[in-house]
């Protein structure tokens, strides 16, 4: 095959302004925290140090909780149109700043540029549009109920995906009329920050969004906090089971968007070149740092050896480098520690006897990387077959029959996502109907939008995000 | 002259996976009602809310698997069976609960059947959607059962109250394990013979009498239970049963306002399929 080779083609960084030291976002104001504490946030792919930022304390927990509270009864009680209004605002600011947005997030995550820019911040603001439409038309989603806004919402995200997971959040929690206090992750608190600029470009009403930063004590200190009445998280299942646990018997209202470790089930009559491509969609989209990638392939014993080849020969011919370049296909690992845990369960994979294939490629020298794996040879038991790695390592299963793919799907206490690719209808529905997962693909994968609910069965959480279904778990319903 | 006839009393066991048995512990407790003693109602063990679990898990595929109509028929024969016996129900509540209007709730409870018996084959239809996305995608997305359902039914309203529970829950197409009223069982061990008759397939629901403080924790906490109703639980238990509840991130569930279909939902999990659009 020749060898191709891309100019470095990078996104420039001059339009993105970024501070020294941030400050929290409480009652519509930057504000320093009582806390006094600052944390260092990185840029993954280079470690150079891009900002300090507050690491929110008990103190200033209170303080967001009490502006969101003060905030929630003129929110709730302002003219559902005037609610629309501003989340359109929102949307349409985020749309004239995607290119800072994107190449902020990129420079805070280290995922590719062609990502944020064509992913994550075109549809973050997509969510906030769809969501706009919906703040004057509640009576209409729930027929025969009146939907009441909960009150003061506490909102956990992750770092795979910063700003769109704050869309998630936000868009529905404020459509219903609720207020909110939302913490980034700790690695990838920048977009938040410029997102609490616009909030205020928007004319929002002071207190109607919050946003502290930190890191797990923050978040618990937060989600715990009395003066909130509803909790919704999205991160790992070991981390929503705590909160669960934490919140029982409060009375607060919670979703939960958890872990997965999706089967990509490929049958032997799939048009082949497309699922490689859906294949390496499903899994390296992103460094693998996606709770619902098709991390598990099946593939159909017959086609097994061939798919193998032609995605060893596909894993070849991608880019991993610079995220800031627009050729870029594979950035960096989002931090140290998650490095380590993916080179811990490749450790592991090959100690238990999976074969191992790394695409031959380059790493940077500093930064944080990891080559597109693939194992062969996975059984059902292995680890690299049942914990989540959220890196971009692939475990390849065989199966015979549409039942053994249905029993090795299900095999697993996750239920996030699933992928089916066959060319026979019948067996989509089939397949759709037994597939124990929230969100399933047929002949396709890693596919999002706002108006497409998304959550999962099982361990991978509770309560929809996206569509009609996403309003439900930010209302009472009376 | 003869004398007056001696009646035949009923011995009141457990609903397990279609049978009656006792509880494998081989114990029961006193049930009383305002005019003194009625029955020994089983006292079941942890070992048979296990196998109240496993009983529910094995037909739990069986009952998703009928269509919606089959399943709105059967729920509508429980009602029949139910209306059938409304003489023994009024008399079971009213010597339970020592109330005037047991009529009224048996009415209540047979109508809460008919009511989401109907619902069976409209609920994907009314929750459901069919989703717009931004590109050449067909996407919708549909309700479906959770799986198995533990029900702590409420102490209070014996009849009424664990059929509006229990109804949505079936209708879902959930296979259910139910904690009977603790002082009260005994209305809830006579609706069982009404499943028992209707056509409800075997292990489908399953009732359990006993005490709640050594029951509720084990159904709370079992990894093959996908979802509990917590509406019977009281205040000062409700932390240590929704902790329990945590391990295997179970829906957690409370009545709402009457009967609704978003009762219905509470009781199922919404999944979306994708698939491309194109020649």
């Amino acid at each position: 095959m020749p060898r191709w080779d891309y100019a470095p083609a990078p996104e420039a960084t001059d339009i993105v302004t970024v501070k020294d030291t941030y400050g929290l976002f409480i009652g519509g104001e930057e504000v320093e925290p009582l806390s006094g504490d600052y944390f260092k946030t990185i840029n993954p792919a280079t470690e150079e140090v891009l900002a300090a930022i507050p690491e929110a304390g008990l103190e200033d927990i209170e303080a967001a909780v009490a502006a969101a509270r003060k905030a929630a009864g003129t929110w709730a009680a302002i003219a559902p149109a005037d609610r629309a209004k501003y989340l359109f605002r929102i949307a349409r600011a985020m749309q004239e700043r995607q290119r800072e947005l994107a190449v902020l997030e990129t420079m805070n995550g280290g995922k590719p540029i062609k990502e944020s820019r064509d992913i994550d911040v075109p549809l973050a603001a997509a969510h906030f549009f769809y969501y706009a439409g919906w703040a004057d038309k509640l009576e209409f989603a729930f027929p025969g109920r009146n939907a009441e806004p909960l009150g003061v919402c506490a909102q956990v995200i992750p770092w795979n995906f910063p700003l769109l997971m704050l869309a998630w959040k936000i868009a529905p929690a404020l459509a219903t009329g609720n207020t909110v206090v939302l913490k980034p992750a700790e690695t990838t608190p920048l977009t938040a920050l410029l997102f609490a600029q616009i909030c205020h470009q928007a004319g929002l009403p002071a207190g109607v969004v919050n946003i502290v930063t930190g890191a797990g004590e923050t978040g618990a200190a937060l989600v715990n906090h009395p003066g909130v009445d509803k909790v919704a998280f999205t991160g790992s299942t070991e981390v929503g089971k705590q909160i669960q646990r934490s919140l029982a018997g409060s009375g607060k209202h919670l979703s939960l968007e958890l872990g997965g470790k999706a089967a990509n089930i490929v049958f032997a009559d799939a048009p082949l070149d497309q699922a490689v491509e859906g294949i390496v969609n499903g899994i390296f989209f992103n460094q693998g740092h996606v709770c619902c990638a098709g991390s598990r392939l099946l593939l159909q014993e017959s086609i097994a050896t061939r798919v193998v080849s032609k995605l060893k020969r596909r894993l070849s011919t991608l880019r991993l480098g610079d995220p800031l370049d627009k050729n870029t296909d594979i950035g960096a690992i989002n931090s140290r520690a998650q490095l380590d845990k993916i080179k811990e369960l490749v450790g592991v994979g090959v100690d238990e006897g999976a074969e191992l294939y790394q695409a031959p490629c380059e790493l940077p020298e500093h930064g944080f990387w990891f080559p597109p794996t693939v194992f062969t040879g996975v059984s059902q038991s292995h680890r690299i077959a049942q914990e989540e790695i959220f890196g971009p390592v692939l475990s390849v299963l065989t199966f015979r029959t549409e039942d053994e793919a249905v029993e090795k799907a299900n095999n697993t206490p996750y239920g996030l996502s699933a992928g089916v690719w066959t060319d026979k209808g019948s067996r989509i529905l089939w397949m759709a109907d037994r597939l124990k997962a929230g969100v399933v693909w047929a002949n396709t994968f890693n596919r999002f939008d706002p108006a497409s609910p998304f959550g999962g069965f099982k361990e991978s959480g509770f309560g929809r995000e996206g569509g009609r279904h996403g309003l439900e778990p930010y209302v009472r319903l009376t | 002259m003869a004398a007056e006839r001696l009646a035949v009393n009923k011995t009141y066991k457990l609903y397990l996976n279609g049978g009656f048995p006792r509880s494998e512990s081989g114990r029961s407790y006193e049930i009383t009602g305002p005019d003194g003693f009625l029955a020994n109602a089983v006292r079941a063990s942890r070992k048979d809310v296990r196998d109240a679990v496993t009983a529910a898990r094995a037909a739990s595929s069986k009952w998703a698997g009928l269509t919606a109509y089959n399943r709105g028929q059967i729920l509508y024969r429980v009602a029949e069976m139910m209306e059938a016996r409304s003489a023994e129900l009024v008399d079971e509540v009213s010597r339970a609960e020592g109330i005037e209007e047991a009529g009224r709730q048996v009415d209540e409870a047979i109508d809460s059947w008919v009511w989401y018996a109907g619902w069976t084959d409209k609920i994907a239809q009314v929750m459901g959607s069919l989703n717009p996305v931004a590109g050449p995608y067909f996407n919708l997305t549909a309700p479906e059962p959770i799986g198995v359902a533990g029900i702590i039914a409420p102490g209070e309203s014996s009849l009424a109250g664990v059929v509006a529970r229990l109804a949505p829950a079936l209708c879902a197409g959930n296979a259910v394990v139910v904690l009977a009223s603790e002082s009260h069982p005994l209305p809830a061990i006579a609706l069982s013979e009404c499943f028992a008759t209707a056509d409800v397939p075997p292990g489908v629901v399953n009732v359990l009498t006993g005490h709640r403080d050594e029951l509720a924790p084990v159904l709370a906490a079992h990894l093959d239970v996908d979802a509990l109703d917590v509406t019977g639980v009281g205040e000062e238990k409700l932390g240590e049963i929704e902790e329990a509840a945590a391990g295997n991130v179970k829906r957690v569930i409370r009545a709402g306002p009457g009967r609704s279909p978003y009762e219905v939902t509470a009781f199922m999990e919404m999944k979306t399929v994708w698939h491309p659009k194109g020649a």
